[in-house]
């Protein structure tokens, strides 16, 4: 399962990258998306697989094709970059990967997945509002002034002028 | 059906998925497609981390958390990112980054 997981992940980003139509390129993300939220579904965070599936392949997509919808024409392809532009960056993320990849092989990590047990909804909530030591309510607090703050942003950007 | 992967496969996978989404925001022109390259990133990351705290640290929940805190900026980013990307487009009627060469206001 893991290994039908992250080929789907890697053929799809590849694909979310290199293709010229940019509503296919958004079709790619959202299924890379929705393949990451199986991970954590395998994994057994349901909570987070949900939140991801809400978030990011309910929200986040839709908002990205609509945007891509009011900018562009869907039957428009994306001009291919140069060569000039296409081989150094090929290069960059190709030597990243290596270096990264022979590192991580190299180190030895200990253990694999045992522990399977579901974390209850309950733990989270108790978590999130206690604020002494594994509590999170200050970063809980934080996050809601942000997202209040991109809300207002949103709106004052996006908003008609009237000049 | 899952146990027995290595912490190292879910690091290879998402040091393989980061680096499509560098390669994406440096190839790409279009303001979109940047912004998804960026949400591959960011996706990455959330995969390392929920990685590590399964793996290694099977009775704390700190990656969870962080990756829940990863989510919600990221869609804050992507809110805000899209309001200025139709700005732009309202004004110059193009969103290639090459074109755009005025900041004022």
């Amino acid at each position: 399962m893991f290994l039908l997981f992250s080929a789907v992940i890697v053929i799809f980003s590849i694909l979310t990258v290199t293709s010229r139509r940019i509503l296919r390129a958004a079709t790619f993300l959202l299924f890379v998306l929705v393949s990451t939220a199986g991970l954590y579904f395998l994994l057994r965070y349901n909570y987070l697989a949900a939140i991801q599936l809400i978030v990011y392949a309910g929200g986040i997509v839709v908002l990205i094709i609509f945007s891509i919808l009011l900018t562009s024409h869907i039957a428009e392809k994306l001009p291919t970059a140069g060569l000039l532009k296409k081989w150094p960056a090929a290069l960059v993320a190709l030597a990243g990967a290596t270096l990264c990849i022979t590192v991580i092989l190299q180190h030895n990590f200990p253990g694999s997945i045992g522990n399977t047990e579901l974390v209850s909804v309950t733990d989270i909530g108790n978590s999130l509002i206690n604020y002494g030591k594994y509590g999170y309510a200050l970063p809980f607090e934080v996050i809601s002034v942000l997202l209040l703050a991109a809300m207002i942003g949103a709106i004052v950007l996006a908003k008609k002028r009237k000049d | 059906m899952f146990e027995g992967v290595p912490l190292s496969w879910f690091l290879v996978l998402s040091t393989i998925m980061f680096f499509v989404g560098v390669y994406g925001f440096l190839v790409r022109k279009n303001l979109i497609t940047m912004l998804m390259s960026i949400e591959l990133i960011l996706n990455s990351v959330c995969i390392n981390f929920v990685a590590f705290n399964k793996i290694l640290y099977p009775d704390h929940m700190e990656g969870m958390f962080f990756t829940i805190f990863i989510i919600a900026v990221a869609a804050a980013e992507a809110s805000v990112a899209i309001a200025i990307i139709i700005n732009i487009y309202r004004r110059i009627s193009n969103i290639d980054v090459e074109k755009m060469n005025e900041m004022k206001y």
